[in-house]
This record gives structure tokens, C-alpha cells and sequence, in this order.
């Protein structure tokens, strides 16, 4: 029985009292590729930033491995959606593995030689040893994603959180992202991805997290991702939740 | 002059991460948002030491942006708005306590707009130097320890704040950080260069150096050398034109950004203005050439004079640089009116042309492109693909010796 990784424990998440996320609960072991699949405004991404605490929550807890976040947070890399950035900020692409780095290095404390080899290292994984000196607003879409991932790789975690790496990036990129996940898999970690292709979610994931304002499914790709479940994930919402919700933030005001 | 340049500079280091984080007007708005702060620091310490100025423009910097952030996120209104509510309300406090408690004293409205560095020489002293100078050194180097300590966690949350927070360096309380840095350093600079100078101080050499370089430690060192030249040159001509100090330092770091604006050798409208030109005049050139190899192919004794083929390229002052260009750099020969390819100029034109009908063949091939419409696309990209790419066109085809037209792909 393999650790358990990653748990989310009756998690309801709300923006303006309005609940995008209600009463999640799963558990995920670790070593597995996971991919978290809805359709659009079905909170994944938020389901990823409630998790490292980017948002707050309105019940439930978070943990990895049996912890809560603040304490493991060296244990968990981030990879946020390309779009979130500015990509004209002036820094180079090794400044930005290096980056990668500054967790573990804790307050104060500045990178040196030792963590420039991780960095360097890092964008050799990713095959962009050769563009480390280029500022990051002469990249491409793939180029720039590939440099996420090589930060990540940087931040040396256990647990992987991935928003949408996939977006905007060419096929030669996805394939190499994909290596990669599955050579961070072999080596024990477990990754948790947006994925937005539903298509490709058998051939890349083992797991799969089904969402759409609550929890359809988790479990692994073989007994989860059945047409059933498909169906009930993206078969509209559920008027009865969005009702519930807008009534909440109606409330509000009038108080 | 010193105490400008002091100013200037404590003000662009911190200004670069105003820029970078998209929050310029938060410097204006802040350096206004403070009076109150030093009006009640003043009332309760019946002075108008260094001390409790600071820290009454650091409690006001706090409180002002805890204001604007819950405004922003609780009440829902816009973070620019929510700026401008707190900000003018928190000024017109502040002038409001002027008037009431303390008219006539140290603190004149005028000056805090327009500053009275002219003064500064005949201020009371602190430890051997002029007060003004005094405090803005004292700014200048807090502010430097500041970026030098935390130069790794500004770095970070300033470029994706997310990943800082994630990290455990909260984005928030950098935010905060900074807005205190900011807020401390426009009150040290307020009785010296006026409130204008500081707005433009935090911004425009940032800006500057944004356009002209692109790492964070050269363009932080760029905007404090911004700064200071901005102080000197200020300083000199408003010398030279008998007007007000602060206002001319701001009218130059002003020119220093335009200059930037027209100057800059990778972004600024020359340079770009210089790159078109280059690439236009390649093009004329290329497609020069490539005429030439058509007309030797239909017929070898035939060429064509520079008459005509100025005019087939459009005529126009560029053909004929083109034409000109051409034979000096040896792709040409000239006899008499008749231009002749050169050794050099048939092999250049000869893979110009194979990688137009390279082209062709592919759009049609793999694109199921009608005939008549792959000769102008071909004709645009034949400029830009190289040896590698034309290598791959030739691997991916089934016909690479002909192109659609019947015409035979040169090797």
C-alpha cells in the first residue's frame, strides 16, 4: 500500500460567499500521474490554488502527506498557467529556474554555485541549455512552458501541481512535458495536472480527478474515466448547485 | 544638488519594482496619502523631527494600502478606484488638519508640491549636513539595505507573486514592505524636491531603464544612474534658466525618457525604424537576384538593364539602393546598362529560388493550395528559410524536382 500523497478532506471553496468548490474529498496514493478534468468554470484551477493555499478555504482541510501545507510547502512545486506572468519582465531564462530554487533557500539567504548547477541542470532536462541567457519575452509559447518546467524541477518536490501546461504549446513541447511527467513518476513523485484534452486522458494519466463544482469521480483512468462519468461531469451543471450558490451570495448583501 | 540626487536615486531603486509590478500610480498616490500621517505625527510630538515623520508616514503607508486592498476585495470596487477613494480622502484629511492645527507652521502646501531644494543650503544642520540632506541619505540607505537583503524575494513575488506565496514568501507582506519603503521615502523627500519630483522619481527612471535593458540588477543600477543625471542636468539648467530646482530635474528625467523612447537600441522607434529599413532593402535585394536567375533561365544571353529592372522591383528610391547595394557587395556586375549575375550572385539567387519553388511544391503538396495562389505566399517566405529548413521542405516532398508550374527546383 503505497503512502498516500495528497488528501482533501470535505473542502468547500467560495469566492464572495458563493461556493465554486463544494464539499471535495479524495485521497490520492503517491507515484501517480493524475490529471483534474472538467469543463470550463468547473474549478480546477482553483481546486489546484486552494490546495497550496492561494485561496482560502470556507471548511475542510488539505494535507500532503498527513500534513498541512504550511508545514510541507518545500515538498510541493507549482506550475501556475502560462498567461499568469509577465513575460517582459526583465530576467533571463537561467533567472527564472533559478527561481525554482528560492524555496528551499528560505528567507535572507541568497542562491550560489550550488543551486546555479541545479538550475543549469534543470534546463538541460528540458532541452534549453542553449536559450539560459535569453530574456524571456523572446520565447515562444512552448519555449516558455518548458521553462516552468525546469523551474519546477528546480523547486525539487515531492508533489507536483501543474495548471494547463499543455496550453499554447506545440506538439514537439507537449511530447517532452509528457517524458518528463512520466520520468518524475518513476522516481516516485506524484503529479497533479489541469488537463483540458480529454482525448489524451488515457494515454497520459493513471489517475483521473473528474470535477465540476463538486466532486464527480477519483480513482484510477481504467475504472474512473467510464462514459457514465463523462456524462455526469459535463452534462451541464447542476441547476440545484448553482440555485444553492446563488442564493448564498444573494444573501449577502442584505444583511 | 546632492540632496536630488540622493532623492533621485533612493526613489528609482524602489521605483523599479513599482514599474514592474504594474503599481506606478501607487507612488503618487502615496506620496500624497501620507499628509495626515505627518500632521499627526507632528501634533503628537510637537516637533518636526526625522523620527516620528517616519514613522508617521510608515503607519499611514500601511494603513492606506490595508485600505485600498479591503476596499478592493471586500467592497468589490476596482483596485483603481478603490486607490483613488482612499488616496484623496486620506489627503484631503491631511489638509484639512493643516488648516485646523497647524497654519502657519512648517508646512506649507506649495512647497510640498514644488519642494524648495533651492533652500537646502541654508537649512539647519544635523551632524555636519544640511537636514534635507540628512534624511534623504538617511532613505537612500535603507532602502538600498532593503533591496540588497531581500533582493531574492522581490525578485520572486514581484515576477509571479503566486509562486512566492506558495514558497512562503508571503507576496502580501512584500507588498506591504515596499509600499512602507515608498511612503518613507516621499516624506524624507517632501520638504526638499516637492511631491512632483518624488512621483516622478519613483516611475520615470524605471521606466527608462525598462526600455534599454532587460535584467533586474542592470536595470535597477540604470535607474539610479537615471536619477542622478536627472539631478545633475536639472540642476544645471535650471542654473542656467534662474527657475526652480525640483521642477527642472523632473523636466529632464522627462527628456531622459523620450530619448529612451527614440533611442533605445532594441525597442525604441530608431533602432526599429533602422531594422525595417534593413529588412525592406534585403527583400529588394533578394528579389533582384532572384529576377536576374528567372531571365538567365529562360534564355541565357538575355539580362536585363538596370532601367528595367528598376522597374519590375517598383521603382522608387530602394530598388535603386537595392541595385546599387547589389554590385558593390559583388552579387552583380554592371556593363554598360546591362546587369549580369556574378559567380557569388547566381549561387545566392539559386537558393532563393529553389526555396520559392520548394515552397510552392509543399503548399500545394500538403496544403492542397489551387496553383494560381502559391506564387505570392512563396514570394514573401522564400526571404527567410535557410539551409535547415530547406532541407526539411526536401525531405517532406514527393516531387523535388519540379514545382507546380512545371519548373525545374534548382539544387
Amino acid at each position: 500500500m503505497p503512502a498516500t500523497a495528497f488528501e482533501v478532506h470535505d473542502m468547500t471553496v467560495a469566492y464572495h460567499r458563493r461556493p465554486v468548490l463544494w464539499d471535495i474529498d479524495f485521497t490520492l496514493p503517491e507515484g501517480k500521474l493524475v490529471g483534474i478534468v472538467g469543463p470550463n468554470g468547473a474549478g480546477k484551477t482553483t481546486l489546484i490554488k486552494a490546495a497550496l493555499g492561494l485561496v482560502p478555504l470556507a471548511s475542510g482541510k488539505v494535507e500532503i502527506y498527513g500534513k498541512s501545507y504550511a508545514e510541507q510547502r518545500h515538498m510541493v512545486g507549482y506550475v501556475p498557467q502560462r498567461e499568469s506572468v509577465d513575460w517582459d519582465f526583465p530576467v533571463t531564462v537561467r533567472d527564472v529556474v533559478l527561481m525554482g530554487t528560492y524555496g528551499k533557500l528560505g528567507w535572507f539567504r541568497r542562491p550560489g554555485r550550488a543551486e546555479r548547477e541545479v538550475a543549469d541542470r534543470c534546463l538541460e532536462q528540458v532541452g534549453m541549455t542553449a536559450l539560459a541567457n535569453r530574456q524571456i519575452r523572446q520565447l515562444s509559447g512552448g519555449q516558455q512552458q518548458r521553462v516552468f518546467l525546469a523551474r519546477a524541477l528546480a523547486q525539487d518536490a515531492q508533489v507536483y501541481f501543474f495548471d494547463e501546461p499543455f496550453s499554447g504549446v506545440d506538439a514537439a513541447t507537449e511530447a517532452a512535458i509528457v517524458k518528463l511527467l512520466q520520468s518524475l513518476r518513476a522516481s516516485g513523485k506524484t503529479v497533479l495536472l489541469v488537463h483540458h484534452d480529454i482525448q489524451t486522458v488515457r494515454e497520459y494519466f493513471d489517475y483521473v480527478i473528474l470535477l465540476n463544482m463538486r466532486l464527480i469521480a477519483c480513482g484510477p483512468v481504467d475504472t474512473t474515466f467510464t462514459n457514465e462519468n463523462l456524462q455526469k461531469t459535463y452534462g451541464g451543471r447542476l441547476t440545484i448547485l448553482d440555485e444553492a450558490a446563488e442564493a448564498m451570495r444573494q444573501r449577502e448583501p442584505n444583511r | 544638488m546632492l540632496t536630488g540626487a540622493a532623492t533621485n536615486v533612493a526613489c528609482a531603486l524602489i521605483g523599479c519594482f513599482l514599474v514592474l509590478r504594474r503599481m506606478s500610480m501607487m507612488g503618487d498616490a502615496l506620496s500624497h496619502a501620507v499628509l495626515p500621517g505627518l500632521v499627526v505625527a507632528f501634533l503628537i510630538s510637537g516637533s518636526t523631527g526625522i523620527l516620528p515623520l517616519f514613522l508617521g508616514a510608515a503607519v499611514v503607508g500601511l494603513l492606506t494600502t490595508f485600505l485600498t486592498q479591503s476596499l478592493h476585495q471586500y467592497a468589490r470596487v476596482p483596485s483603481d478606484a478603490s486607490m483613488g477613494v482612499v488616496f484623496t480622502t486620506m489627503f484631503a484629511i491631511g489638509v484639512v488638519l493643516v488648516k485646523k492645527y497647524v497654519s502657519g507652521l512648517h508646512f506649507d502646501i506649495a512647497c510640498v508640491y514644488e519642494g524648495s531644494l533651492e533652500l537646502v543650503p541654508f537649512a539647519d544642520t544635523i551632524a555636519g549636513l544640511p537636514r534635507p540632506l540628512f534624511t534623504t541619505l538617511i532613505v537612500l540607505i535603507v532602502n538600498l539595505a532593503v533591496l540588497i537583503v531581500l533582493w531574492k524575494e522581490f525578485k520572486i513575488s514581484s515576477f509571479d507573486g503566486n509562486l512566492a506565496t506558495t514558497m512562503g514568501f508571503s507576496s502580501t507582506a512584500i507588498h506591504y514592505l515596499l509600499m512602507t519603503l515608498v511612503a518613507v521615502t516621499a516624506v524624507a523627500s517632501f520638504e526638499a524636491v516637492g511631491s512632483i519630483l518624488v512621483v516622478a522619481m519613483l516611475i520615470v527612471p524605471a521606466a527608462t531603464a525598462h526600455l534599454l535593458c532587460d535584467r533586474l540588477a542592470v536595470m535597477v543600477a540604470i535607474s539610479a544612474g537615471v536619477g542622478i543625471a536627472a539631478s545633475i542636468l536639472g540642476y544645471w539648467a535650471a542654473y542656467y534658466f534662474d527657475t526652480n530646482i525640483a521642477g527642472m530635474m523632473t523636466v529632464a528625467v522627462g527628456v531622459l525618457y523620450a530619448l529612451a523612447v527614440l533611442f533605445s537600441p532594441r525597442y525604441g522607434i530608431c533602432s526599429t525604424l533602422v531594422r525595417n529599413f534593413q529588412m525592406s532593402l534585403r527583400v529588394f535585394r533578394e528579389d533582384l537576384l532572384a529576377m536576374l536567375y528567372r531571365v538567365e533561365e529562360l534564355d541565357a544571353s538575355k539580362s536585363l538593364t538596370a532601367t528595367e529592372a528598376r522597374i519590375a522591383l517598383g521603382s522608387g528610391w530602394l530598388a535603386r539602393l537595392a541595385i546599387s547595394n547589389l554590385i558593390r557587395a559583388g552579387g552583380i556586375g554592371k556593363e554598360g546598362d546591362q546587369l549580369q549575375l556574378t559567380v557569388q550572385g547566381r549561387s545566392d539567387a539559386r537558393q532563393l529560388v529553389r526555396s520559392h519553388r520548394l515552397w510552392e511544391t509543399y503548399l500545394v503538396e500538403h496544403l492542397g493550395m489551387p496553383l494560381d495562389h502559391v506564387h505570392e505566399p512563396a514570394n514573401r517566405i522564400e526571404h527567410f528559410i535557410d539551409e535547415k529548413l530547406r532541407q526539411e521542405l526536401d525531405a517532406e516532398l514527393e516531387e523535388k524536382s519540379q514545382d507546380p508550374h512545371g519548373r525545374e527546383i534548382p539544387e
